[in-house]
C-alpha cells in the first residue's frame, strides 16, 4: 500500500512550526524519524492531512550535559545516542537498551523523542526515560513545561502532549550517588518488540526504579524495588497485563515475573552495569 | 576425461550471482513500459458475505482512474475455473471467478479492480468505491468445518468436505491389538504463508491490433500460465507470450492461478494498454496461497523390540473456500497422509484424510508439499514410542528403517522406491553430529540446570513427478521437458530451456550439463529460460523436477549436437567420428588428446564456408532434446536431520545450536548449489515448526498481515547447518540426479519438534502443536 | 506568518555520484524515487512498511530503510544504492564473495544485504560472525537460510580493511 495524499512541510524554526500547528490544527502531524509514522502511513491506517516534517530541526538536535541533567534533543537518534559519550557515562541504561530497537537501518534514523511522543507500549525509551526519572520538555508557542515520565505516557498511542505542543527535549537527572542500570528484554527474534521487558535504575542510597514494558498499555513503574518480593506482588496489584499477537495475558504476566527474579536477584543487581 | 575437469559434480558459481551482487536484476516492477497503468483491488472485508452492490462511480471519477470494475465485468472477458482434477475421485470445488460474483467468501478476496495512472491513486480510488455487503456466518476452524449440522460455505454441497481419502494397508488392527506398546498424539499444524520476499507481480500487455497478449509474470510456471490465460481469455496459444524475468522466490507460490493476476490481464484486454500488478505485502498475506493447516490424530503401535507395527492417522485439512487451480488442494494432504511412516518398514496402515473448505485464504502446494506434516507426525511418534520402549532416538530408527539392500520396496501406502540409503545416511548423520558425545553434553548441562534436547527426522521426498503427477487427472501441465542447444559461429553455444529458474541454479546446472557433454567450459554456455515464445515446452521447475527432468532433456539435447559436430568434424577431417572428441572446446583425437581443429574454426566453417564441405552436407546446428520420466511414477530421495537446541523454561524461548543434514539426492551436479538449496530449505521449515503462523480472530480475519506479526526466520536465530551427502544415482533418469529443492525443508521442523520435546522431557512436557512459540512452550511447562 | 504545504515539491540529491533534480509528489518515498525516476531498481520494495530490509540504502553515510524515508526529506543529501559504491574496495570484495559463495538465489534481498554489510565493515572492518548475523538481522531472506551471506560477509572482511 502506498500513502493517502497529504500535504508537506518542512519548517525552518521552532516558531515556524507553532505556526504550522496553529494554522493546520488537528490536519497536522509530525514528522520526525518516521520509522512508525511512516509504516502506518504506507498501511493507511494514519492519514494525515499535513505533514510537518521537523527531522532537520537543529534546535531540536544535540546531547547537552548540564549541572543537574543528560538533556537530550528530541531529535537525537538512537545511533547518535548509541554513539555519544555522554550516554555511555551518565545513562548507560540506553547504551544497553538501544541495540535492542530494531535495526541499524532504523535506529540511524529513529528518534528519541519520536518514540517518547509515539508512546507505543512495547518501546523501549519510554521505559528507559521512565526508568530514569527523566523528564519531557515540552513547548508551544507560548512557552516550555516539564512532564515527569510518571506523568506523561498516558496509554497506548496516547501521551500528555497538548495540542499546539511539541515535545523538545528530554532531561535525564543526573545521580548524586553511583547509578547501576540492568536492561532486559524478551523477544522472539532479535529487533522485535518485546513480549515482555524490563529496566531497572537503582543506586548505592539503596533506591531502585524498575519498569515494565511491552506488558501493558504504557511502561509501568512497579512499585517495591529493589526488594523482589515486593516487586512481585506489585506485578500481581499493579499492572493492567494487555495481550499482543505473541502472548496472551498469561503470558505476560509470567514474563514481567521472570524479568523481575532476572534483574532483582542479589547477583544480577551486582552485576549490574 | 579426467573427472576433475568436467563440469557435472564441480562446485561453481552461478553467472546470475554476479549480475544480481552488481545490483542489475531485472524483476517485473523493474520493466516499465511507457503508458503502463496500475491496479489496485477492492476486497472482501468479511470472511464470508453477499456482495448486494459495488458503486464505482465515484471511484471512476477521480484524476487519474482509467478504468474500474467488478467481478461480473470481469468474467465477461475472463471464463471462470475449477479447482478438480480426476486423479483426486470424489474432489469438488465450485466455479471460481477471477473477482467475486455475488459472495465472498474470505476476508481479502478480491471483489473489484481498479486501473489508474499510479498505483497510489488506485489505492486512492478504492477509497471511494462504495460497497454494500451482507455479512453471513463464517467457518473458520477445522472442526466447525466438519460439523455436519454447522453452517456450509457453498449451498449447493451437503457438506464443507472438498475431499476424503481412506488408505487402508495389512492388519492395523491386528498391530494395535498385540503391541507391547502404543503412542499416540494430537498434533496442530497451525497455517503458513510463503512470504516470497519479491511479491507476486505480473506486467500484462494485451496489443489490440494483433490481439496479442504479453504477460511479463513472476511465475515458475510460464507454460501452465501461458495455457491457462490462452483458454480463459480465449485467445490462440500463439498469441499468447509468458515471460518470467527474475524471479524474487517461488517456492510453490508462484505456480497457482492467484483472482488478482487473471484480472490485470482483464484489465489490460478492457483497456489496450501495459497494466501491471504488484502485490503490496498487505494483500500477500490475505491473498497468497496459505498452507499446512492440519489437525492431525496419529498413534504409533510398536513391539517390544522397537518394531514399528502400524500407524493410524486421522487427518483434518483446510484448505480455504476453494481448492485452488490448476494443481487443486487435495495434493498436500493427499501426500501427507500417504508420507506417513514412509522410511519405515511398518507395511500397516490406516489414514483418514478430510479436506475441508473454510473462509479463510486458500491453502495449495508449497515447497516440500506435505511433507513436514507427515515427518513430524511420525517422527514426533517415533521418539515417543522410542521414550515408550526405553530405546535411544537414534537406536529406533536403525531398528525400523527400510534397510538399504531392500530396494526396489513397497511402502505401506503403495509408493514404490527405487532405491534409498537410510542406513548409510543415518551412521553418516552420527558421525557427523557426534550423537554420542552431544548426548555426553545434554546431561552434564542438565546437571547444570540448562535444558538442551536433540531430536533426529528421518525423511523420505518425492521428486521427479511423471506424467501420474497432473496429466493423467487433466491438467495441461507438462510432464515432460525440453532443451535447445544453438552452436555459435565461435564454437559457444545457446541454450534454451524449459525448466526455470527462481535463484536454485536451474540455468547453472543447464550450463554445466550441457558443458559436460559438449566438451566446452560451462562459461562458453548461455542460457534462455522462463519464456515461452523463445524455449521448448515444458512443465518447468516445481517438485523438485528440474535437473532430473530437465536436466536430462539438456543432457540429450548436448549428446545430439556433440554427434552432430563430431560427424561434421569427422567429415572435415576425414577422420571417423568415434575417433574423434571434444575437450576444452577443441576437436581431438580421442586416443592421444592431440587436437585437431578448435570448435571456432569449425564453427566459423560450418556458418561462413560451408561451400567446403561435400555435396549434400547440411550441418543442423540447432538441436533439440526432451525428456519424460518412465518408469517410476516418481523418483524418491531420502535422508535425516538433527537438530540441537537450548529451551529456557523460563521464557519458552528456544534457541537453535546446531543442525545437521545427510541427504541423498543421486548424481550432485553442483555441490555448491545443493548445499544452498538444502540449508535455504531446512530454515523454511524451521520457520514453520518456530515462527510462522497465520493467526486469525475467530471471525475470520486474519490478524497477521504484517512482516511484524507474521515473524520468518532472520539471520540472528538461525544456526549454522552442516552437510553431508549420500549419492544413490537414481537408475530412472540417465544424469541420476533425482531434485534437492524440498529435502531440506520436508524434515527439519520434525527434527526440531523433536528436540524441544527431548529438551523439555525432564518436566514431562511435550509439545504437538507449531509454531513452537514461547507462549505454548510455557504451556506445555504449566507455567500459564 | 502562513506557511505553505505543498503536495509536490522540488528535490535535489546526489545518488551514486551523480545530482540530479526534478519536482516530485511529497507522498513518494526515497525508493520510489530512486526506483521509478532513476531507474535503480536494485533498490528492491519487498513490503514497504520497513520490515524486510531489501530497500536499504546509504543517506549522507548512515544505512536507512529507503520505504520510510521521503523522497523530499533526501533535499541535498547524498545517497548510495546498491548499484553505486564505485571503487569502494570494500563493496567489491563483498559483491564478489557473495557470488563466489552462492550467498543469494533469487536476488531480491541482495541489493539491501550488501549496503548493511557495506555498513556493517565501515563500523567494524572485523566482525564475529555473531555480530554478522546481528548486523543482517533486519534483513529477510527466504533463499539462503544466511549461512552463505554470513560466510561471504566473513570472508569479505578477511580480506583487507575496509577504510
Amino acid at each position: 500500500m502506498r500513502a493517502a495524499p497529504f500535504a508537506y512541510l518542512r519548517p525552518n524554526s521552532l516558531e515556524e512550526v507553532f505556526a504550522a500547528l496553529a494554522q493546520f490544527g488537528d490536519e497536522a502531524q509530525l514528522l520526525a524519524g518516521g520509522q512508525s509514522l511512516m509504516p502506518a502511513m504506507a498501511l493507511r491506517m494514519a492519514r494525515p492531512g499535513v505533514l510537518v516534517d521537523i527531522s532537520r530541526l537543529g534546535e531540536l538536535r544535540g546531547i547537552a550535559l548540564e549541572a543537574d541533567a543528560l538533556v537530550f534533543g528530541a531529535g537525537t537518534t538512537y545511533s547518535q545516542a548509541l554513539r555519544s559519550p555522554l550516554v555511555a557515562e551518565h545513562a548507560p541504561l540506553l547504551a544497553l537498551a538501544i541495540p535492542h530497537i530494531a535495526h541499524e537501518a532504523v535506529r540511524s534514523r529513529g528518534t528519541l523523542g519520536g518514540s517518547l511522543a509515539n508512546a507505543d507500549p512495547a518501546s523501549e525509551m519510554p521505559a528507559c526515560m521512565l526508568a530514569l526519572g527523566a523528564q519531557v520538555v515540552l513547548r508551544s508557542a507560548e512557552g516550555e513545561r516539564a512532564v515527569p515520565m510518571e506523568e506523561f505516557a498516558l496509554g497506548t498511542y496516547t501521551t500528555a502532549i497538548e495540542p499546539g505542543e511539541i515535545l523538545a527535549a528530554i532531561r535525564v537527572p543526573l545521580p548524586e550517588t553511583a547509578r547501576r542500570t540492568r536492561f532486559r528484554e524478551i523477544a522472539r527474534r532479535s529487533g522485535d518488540y518485546a513480549m515482555a521487558g524490563a529496566a531497572l535504575v537503582s543506586d548505592e542510597a539503596g533506591e531502585a526504579r524498575f519498569v515494565l514494558f511491552a506488558v501493558s498499555d504504557r511502561p509501568i513503574l512497579v512499585s517495591g524495588a529493589p526488594n523482589l518480593d515486593a516487586v512481585l506482588a506489585g506485578i500481581d496489584t499493579e499492572v493492567e497485563f494487555f495481550p499482543d499477537n505473541h502472548a496472551g495475558i498469561a503470558t505476560k504476566r509470567h514474563l514481567a515475573g521472570v524479568l523481575a527474579r532476572d534483574l532483582l536477584s542479589r547477583s544480577a543487581l551486582k552485576e549490574a552495569a | 576425461m579426467n573427472d576433475m575437469t568436467r563440469p557435472i559434480g564441480r562446485a561453481m558459481p552461478r553467472a546470475a550471482a554476479r549480475r544480481h551482487a552488481a545490483g542489475r536484476g531485472r524483476f517485473v516492477d523493474d520493466i516499465a513500459p511507457a503508458g503502463c497503468l496500475h491496479v489496485a483491488f477492492l476486497r472482501s472485508p468479511h470472511a464470508h458475505a453477499r456482495i448486494l452492490s459495488i458503486d464505482l462511480t465515484a471511484a471512476l471519477d477521480l484524476p487519474g482512474v482509467v478504468d474500474a470494475f467488478d467481478g461480473p465485468a470481469c468474467a465477461e472477458l475472463c471464463k471462470p475455473w475449477i479447482g478438480t482434477l480426476d486423479h483426486f475421485p470424489g474432489l469438488r470445488s465450485p466455479e471460481q471467478h477471477a473477482l467475486a460474483v455475488g459472495v465472498a467468501r474470505w476476508s481479502g478476496e478480491p471483489v473489484a479492480a481498479v486501473v489508474a495512472t499510479s498505483r497510489a491513486i488506485a489505492e486512492d480510488a478504492l477509497d471511494l468505491i462504495e460497497a454494500e455487503f451482507e455479512e453471513l456466518p463464517a467457518v473458520t476452524d477445522i472442526e466447525a468445518a466438519l460439523d455436519p449440522e454447522g453452517v456450509r460455505i457453498h449451498e449447493n454441497y451437503d457438506s464443507n468436505l472438498a475431499f476424503r481419502l481412506d488408505l487402508n494397508a495389512g492388519e492395523p488392527d491386528a498391530a494395535f491389538a498385540g503391541a507391547a506398546a502404543i503412542v499416540e498424539r494430537s498434533f496442530r499444524f497451525n497455517r503458513q504463508t510463503g512470504v516470497t520476499l519479491e511479491p507476486r507481480s505480473l506486467l500484462a500487455d494485451f496489443q489490440p491490433g494483433t490481439g496479442e497478449l504479453t504477460v511479463h509474470h513472476s511465475t515458475q510456471t510460464p507454460y501452465q500460465m501461458h495455457d491457462v490465460y490462452s483458454r480463459h481469455f480465449g485467445i490462440p496459444e500463439e498469441r499468447v507470450r509468458v515471460v518470467a524475468p527474475d524471479v524474487g522466490g517461488s517456492f510453490g507460490l508462484k505456480l497457482h492461478v492467484y483472482g488478482e493476476e487473471m484480472a490485470t490481464v482483464a484489465a489490460s484486454i478492457r483497456l489496450g494498454c501495459p497494466v501491471k500488478f504488484i502485490a503490496d505485502r498487505y494483500e500477500s498475506f490475505l491473498t497468497d496461497i496459505h498452507l499446512r493447516d492440519h489437525r492431525v490424530r496419529a498413534r504409533m503401535a510398536v513391539a517390544a523390540d522397537g518394531e514399528i507395527l502400524a500407524m493410524e492417522v486421522d487427518d483434518a485439512t483446510g484448505i480455504g473456500p476453494f481448492s485452488v487451480y490448476p494443481r487443486t488442494s487435495a495434493v498436500e494432504g493427499n501426500q501427507a497422509i500417504r508420507l506417513m511412516g514412509a522410511p519405515y518398514r511398518m507395511q500397516s496402515y490406516k489414514g483418514t484424510l478430510s479436506v475441508l473448505f473454510q473462509n479463510k485464504a486458500p491453502t495449495c502446494q508449497y515447497r516440500a508439499v506435505g511433507h513436514p506434516i507427515a515427518c513430524m507426525a511420525t517422527e514426533a511418534l517415533v521418539d515417543a514410542a522410542a521414550g515408550a520402549l526405553g530405546l535411544d532416538p537414534l537406536d529406533i530408527r536403525r531398528r525400523n528403517v527400510v534397510p538399504d539392500d531392500a530396494y526396489p520396496y513397497r511402502t505401506a501406502n503403495g509408493y514404490m522406491l527405487e532405491g534409498l540409503s537410510h542406513q548409510a545416511c543415518l551412521e553418516k548423520l552420527a558421525a557427523l553430529m557426534d550423537y554420542d558425545a552431544l548426548r555426553r553434553d545434554q546431561a552434564e548441562a542438565r546437571a547444570r540446570g540448562v535444558h538442551r534436547g536433540i531430536g533426529l527426522a528421518v525423511f523420505v521426498e518425492i521428486t521427479n513427478p511423471g506424467p501420474a503427477f497432473y496429466g493423467v487427472g487433466g491438467a495441461r501441465i507438462s510432464a515432460q521437458d525440453g532443451c535447445t542447444v544453438k552452436l555459435e559461429p565461435s564454437g559457444a553455444f545457446s541454450i534454451a530451456i524449459s525448466i526455470t529458474e527462481q535463484g536454485q541454479g536451474t540455468e547453472a546446472i543447464a550450463a554445466q550439463i550441457a558443458a559436460d557433454r559438449l566438451g566446452v567450459s560451462p562459461e562458453r554456455i548461455s542460457v534462455v529460460s522462463g519464456d515461452t515464445r523463445t524455449t521448448p515446452y515444458g512443465g518447468a521447475t516445481w517438485a523438485s523436477r528440474g535437473a532430473g527432468i530437465g536436466g536430462v532433456a539438456v543432457m540429450k539435447a548436448a549428446e545430439a549436437m556433440r554427434a552432430n559436430l563430431l560427424d561434421l568434424a569427422g567429415t572435415i577431417l576425414q577422420a571417423s567420428p568415434e575417433a574423434l572428441d571434444i575437450r576444452e572446446g577443441v576437436i581431438v583425437d580421442a586416443e592421444t588428446g592431440t587436437e585437431r581443429m578448435s570448435l571456432a574454426e569449425l564453427g566459423r566453417i560450418l556458418y561462413f564456408r560451408p561451400d567446403t564441405l561435400p555435396p549434400g552436407t547440411h550441418p543442423l546446428l540447432t538441436v533439440s532434446g526432451h525428456h519424460v520420466p518412465q518408469g517410476y511414477p516418481f523418483a524418491f530421495t531420502n535422508g535425516i536431520q538433527a537438530s540441537h537446541v537450548e529451551v529456557d523454561p523460563d521464557t519458552g524461548l528456544v534457541k537453535l545450536l546446531g543442525h545437521w543434514v545427510v541427504e541423498d539426492c543421486g548424481t550432485i551436479i553442483n555441490p555448491l548449489l545443493v548445499d544452498e538449496q538444502i540449508r535455504g530449505g531446512v530454515v523454511h521449515g524451521i520457520g514453520g515448526a518456530l515462527f510462522e503462523e497465520c493467526n486469525y480472530s475467530p471471525e475470520g480475519q486474519l490478524l497477521s498481515t504484517t512482516l511484524a506479526d507474521y515473524l520468518v526466520p532472520l539471520a540472528s536465530e538461525m544456526p549454522d547447518i552442516r552437510i553431508a551427502h549420500v549419492a544413490t544415482p537414481t537408475k530412472t533418469s540417465p544424469l541420476g540426479a533425482k531434485g534437492v529443492g524440498e529435502a531440506g525443508t520436508a524434515a527439519s521442523g520434525a527434527a526440531l519438534l523433536n528436540a524441544v520435546n527431548d529438551a523439555l522431557s525432564p518436566f514431562g512436557a511435550v509439545l504437538a502443536e507449531t509454531p513452537l512459540s514461547p507462549e505454548r512452550v510455557l504451556r506445555a511447562l504449566g507455567k500459564v | 506568518m502562513t506557511l505553505d504545504a505543498r503536495t509536490d515539491m522540488p528535490v535535489s540529491l546526489t545518488v551514486n555520484g551523480r545530482r540530479t533534480a526534478g519536482i516530485v509528489p511529497v507522498r513518494q518515498t526515497l525508493a520510489g524515487y530512486l526506483r521509478e525516476e532513476l531507474g535503480l531498481t536494485a533498490v528492491h520494495l519487498g513490503c514497504e512498511q520497513g520490515s524486510c530490509g531489501a530497500c536499504t540504502v546509504r543517506v549522507d553515510g548512515e544505512v536507512m530503510r529507503a520505504c520510510l524515508v521521503l523522497a523530499v526529506q533526501a533535499e541535498g543529501c547524498v545517497v548510495e544504492t546498491p548499484e553505486g559504491f564505485s571503487g569502494d574496495p570494500a563493496m567489491d570484495r563483498l559483491r564478489e564473495r557473495f557470488a563466489t559463495r552462492n550467498a543469494l538465489q533469487c536476488g531480491f534481498c541482495t541489493g539491501g544485504m550488501l549496503v548493511a554489510a557495506r555498513d556493517l565493515l565501515a563500523r567494524e572492518p572485523r566482525p564475529s560472525r555473531h555480530a554478522i548475523r546481528e548486523a543482517i538481522s533486519g534483513h529477510v531472506c527466504r533463499c539462503t537460510g544466511y549461512e552463505a551471506i554470513v560466510d561471504a560477509i566473513e570472508a569479505a572482511s578477511h580480506g583487507g580493511t575496509a577504510p
